[in-house]
């Protein structure tokens, strides 16, 4: 039997009280897990008395009641999200703004209960909880065992690959129904978002494997002299169909000596990155200007564009996992979403960096340094 | 009874399903009018006063079709609202508007898994019309 300490904060002791008795001889097992779990119960009257508990002893749950006297429950899931506590909230409250469900969530309230709440619906909930608990813990420790399972990755990625599987699948009902009658070319359309879709697909899966090649960390990187300049060419070939279509021109500059010692398989993914974006979100007619500007200690690479640029705010998101900046003028462009986070991954293995300036509707620049091994 | 009159908003990011959800809300014999971002749909709901809204839940915000339902509601309190999205199956995040407490944050009428059948959303949105 393993025990969870249940943090009850609210100011009502009746409410207390009454937790306590629910859920004293409570006790929660599931067929995947090796015991069951039980609840020991910690009481606090205020925001105040709770963030001391949460200070001196070790906590699973907390049942935060929102309107407090002192500090309100949100400051205290601040607190808890600030402290990075390993703990799951679940905020009670006897109504929920939409302001309030909205902020809690993004401060990693895990749920909502309703006051007055049934003893019923209190024991489900902590259920809920428990199981909610386990299994990201369970996640917590095989990442700590290098079994590498990233629970949010996979969520975000399942949706990821699940879109496009729906829109073709969609696409596929509606001519197996002959909805837009029995010409071929009625759907042709329809056939075109299949392939873009289907093609999306296959770059994110391309894509997830240069991912696995970081993070699996067992692949063997080969080092050996690699001219950059010769890496920068083969990924203009790749993309000049592409930028012949726009006409968008591709030119590289070579400063000084351009070879680094570096793993070429790589090095050709962080220029295929690189350009390929500067080719997808320029401006019809326009230029991109690779620079492998020599620089001493540090090799540095630039790669400008003149296309649509982004804010401040989206540059800084940039190189998350599967962060697409959606706006009307990325509206047409497909994307994994990977490109930029696995290319930062990539330069942090050289201990390099990278950065971006970027003006809206002027262009973009990437910069990034590798230092010379 | 006719519903050939009524006007069917239908707000999603992804190109595909919303051009495949006006073809079946059309081919149920309603009109259709789209928007693609949460932004799109307030600016057409300044406008216009549709009879029924289909909302996607991920736009631009994770939470984008809450807040447009929430805004939606304060222009036009009558006009029932769909929230249609794969969230509970791809997050483990669960919600329904059968509970009270559920519905009272979140401005919908009807909680809808995406990828449902034509004549299941046929049947939701004559009951939201009461037709």
């Amino acid at each position: 039997m393993a025990t969870l300490n249940v943090l009850v904060v609210d100011d009502e002791p009746g409410i207390r009280s009454g937790i306590n008795r629910i859920l004293g001889n409570y006790t929660v097992g599931y067929p995947f897990m090796d015991e069951d779990f039980d609840f020991h119960l910690i009481e606090a009257g205020t925001g105040e008395d709770a963030i001391d508990v949460l200070n001196s002893q070790p906590v699973d749950v907390v049942l935060l009641d929102n309107k407090l006297p002192g500090m309100d429950g949100i400051e205290v899931l601040e607190y808890i999200k600030q402290q990075k506590f390993d703990v799951a909230v679940m905020m009670i409250t006897s109504y929920a703004s939409l302001d309030l469900a909205v902020k809690a969530t993004r401060n990693g309230a895990y749920n909502f209960m309703p006051k007055p709440f049934t003893p019923q619906e209190l024991r489900a909930t902590i259920e809920n909880v428990a199981k909610h608990l386990f299994l990201k813990r369970m996640t917590k420790k095989m990442q700590a065992e290098g079994k590498q399972i990233r629970f949010q990755f996979l969520s975000v990625l399942s949706h990821e690959l699940k879109s496009p599987i729906n829109a073709v699948e969609g696409y596929l009902k509606m001519m197996q129904e002959k909805q837009f009658g029995d010409k071929l070319e009625d759907y042709d359309r329809m056939i075109d978002r299949s392939l873009t879709r289907l093609k999306g697909m296959r770059n994110l899966i391309m894509d997830l494997l240069d991912l696995t090649k970081i993070e699996s960390g067992k692949k063997e990187r080969k080092m050996r002299d690699v001219n950059l300049a010769d890496v920068a060419k083969m990924a203009m070939d790749t993309m000049e169909p592409y930028a012949i279509q726009r006409s968008v021109a591709i030119h590289l500059e070579v400063n000084g000596d351009p070879q680094l010692l570096a793993d070429p398989d790589e090095m050709e993914i962080i220029f295929n990155n690189l350009i390929s974006n500067a080719v997808k979100y320029n401006k019809d007619g326009g230029s991109v200007e690779v620079c492998l500007c020599n620089q001493g200690q540090n090799f540095e690479i630039r790669v400008t564009d003149t296309g649509i640029g982004m804010s401040t705010e989206d540059s800084e998101k940039i190189f998350q996992d599967f962060v697409r900046i959606k706006n009307s003028k990325t509206k047409e462009i497909t994307g994994s979403g990977l490109g930029l986070s696995i290319t930062k991954k990539m330069v942090e293995q050289y201990n390099g960096t990278i950065k971006v300036e970027s003006v809206p509707d002027q262009g973009t620049t990437f910069i990034l340094s590798l230092p010379r091994l | 009874m006719s519903n050939e009159k009524k006007l069917i908003l239908i707000a999603d990011d992804d190109a595909d399903y919303l051009f495949q959800m006006e073809a079946m809300v059309k081919n149920l014999g309603y009109r259709v009018k789209t928007a693609e971002s949460q932004a799109e749909a307030e600016k057409m709901l300044d406008t216009i006063k549709p009879d029924l809204a289909i909302f996607d839940l991920m736009m631009e915000q994770e939470d984008s079709g809450f807040i447009l339902a929430y805004k939606a509601k304060r222009k036009h309190p009558d006009m029932p609202i769909i929230i249609a999205s794969a969230a509970t199956a791809e997050t483990g995040f669960t919600f329904d508007l059968y509970n009270e407490n559920d519905r009272n944050w979140i401005k919908a009428d009807l909680y809808l898994e995406k990828g449902i059948r034509s004549d299941q959303l046929h049947r939701e949105i004559n009951k939201l019309l009461k037709l």
